[in-house]
């Protein structure tokens, strides 16, 4: 029951972009077409989910060390190296995944919604279960916020907008319209 | 030529803050600009811990920049800005404790500002020493001055106050939650964006005059 609660908290009412502002510049940057939406949401509902598996060990390991100073270097490094490897497996295994995601994957190492969920795992203690379906949570939450906006985003070239407001303003416009709506979720966990 | 040397120097410096402004130009380094701007202090905290790190990691991989073989050159920068970010942290932590709270994770992540890998892969990795330091600063500059006036704009309107003065009893208290920042910056970015439209307006219609004077001539 407890994790069912992760889930959800961490999917609509502490959403990562709504509400945390995590990976907002992916969330502006590859929103501008549905397909590219959903291969983005994709990549890093896997990737942020097995770094936050690895990372809770290697938590374990620096606290055990006393080294928890170096904790954001080992992350970042662990991250992107990890993300490195997904690439390279993907290429060789199976291409058909890697054209689809391929592209997204050097993006997610500087996605910083990645970075910050597991040094939040980190600051919140969480044990194993918790942080992995936290980290569930957190990037399903992050792929609805990244499909929705899309398809907001995707009708925009239609209309005829004030000029000044073209591309980054109105998207931003937009977001925080969303973020009120998601705001209604707030209550739902205490 | 020591002229063009001071111009070009100080070109360097002013593009960051006006026409390569990181935050309504170039929109990098979102997540920091919407999060930790509710209040102005917090704004120029963050900006001020950002000018430090983008400085110095600036600095360090263009004095580096002949040694790093080009395949590994991004995980040798994540390193060097790791480093520069963990030293600021534990900084923060020791004498402005109160504002590392309220930054909280946002210190940390830093690291993954695209600022500053984007200014080390951009420009600091491609020019010699005291650019990379104008260019850090300026960049550095230009985020804190936009961190600074969403901060302010914010925090008048959603709490009343001004880097912590009371003015007066009219809050809207939508501008210090979430949907007030993505609304706000949006604006704000508008009319970065109708300033930058009006400019290029009046420079096409001067040309076109001095095109047509040039011919009745």
């Amino acid at each position: 029951m407890e994790l069912v609660l992760i889930i959800i908290s961490a999917m609509l009412v502490n959403n990562f972009v709504f509400s945390r502002f995590l990976g907002i510049c992916p969330y502006l940057g590859v929103s501008k077409k549905m397909d590219s939406a959903a291969g983005m949401g994709m990549a890093v509902i896997f990737v942020m989910t097995v770094s936050a598996a690895i990372a809770w060990f290697l938590d374990k390991l620096l606290i055990s060390l006393g080294l928890q100073f170096l904790r954001t270097i080992v992350f970042i490094l662990v991250i992107a190296a990890f993300v490195q490897f997904v690439e390279l497996f993907l290429k060789k295994n199976n291409p058909s995944l890697y054209d689809s995601l391929g592209i997204y994957l050097p993006l997610i190492t500087t996605n910083c919604a990645i970075l910050g969920l597991v040094v939040l795992n980190s600051m919140l203690k969480l044990n194993f279960l918790e942080a992995v379906f936290h980290a569930l949570g957190a990037s399903t939450g992050f792929a609805i916020a990244l499909i929705i906006f899309a398809a907001i985003r995707e009708r925009f070239e239609l209309y005829d907008l004030p000029k000044p407001f073209e591309d980054l303003s109105i998207a931003l416009v937009t977001a925080g319209l969303l973020s009120m709506a998601f705001m209604g979720f707030q209550g739902m966990v205490k | 030529m020591a002229d063009k040397n001071e111009s070009m120097a100080w070109y360097t410096f002013k593009k960051g803050i006006t026409s390569e402004n990181p935050t309504y130009v170039q929109a990098l380094g979102m997540c920091p600009t919407l999060a930790v701007t509710t209040a102005a202090i917090n704004g120029l905290g963050m900006g001020l811990a950002v000018i430090i790190v983008l400085t110095l990691s600036n600095i360090i991989v263009s004095l580096i920049r002949k040694a790093v073989p080009k395949d590994i050159r991004i995980p040798i920068f994540i390193t060097v800005i790791a480093t520069f970010v963990t030293m600021i942290d534990l900084l923060m932590h020791a004498y402005t404790y109160d504002l590392w709270k309220t930054l909280g994770i946002f210190i940390p992540l830093i690291v993954v500002n695209c600022i500053i890998l984007g200014r080390a892969e951009a420009f600091a990795s491609k020019n010699p020493v005291h650019y990379a330091l104008l260019d850090g600063l300026g960049m550095g500059v230009g985020f804190t001055l936009s961190l600074f006036l969403l901060g302010s704009i914010r925090e008048i309107l959603g709490n009343g106050t001004w880097m912590g003065i009371h003015l007066w009893n009219f809050k809207m208290f939508m501008f210090i939650l979430p949907p007030g920042a993505f609304i706000t910056l949006g604006f704000l970015a508008a009319f970065f964006n109708y300033i930058k439209i009006k400019r290029e307006e009046a420079e096409k219609k001067r040309q076109q005059q001095a095109k047509a004077q040039a011919q009745k001539a």
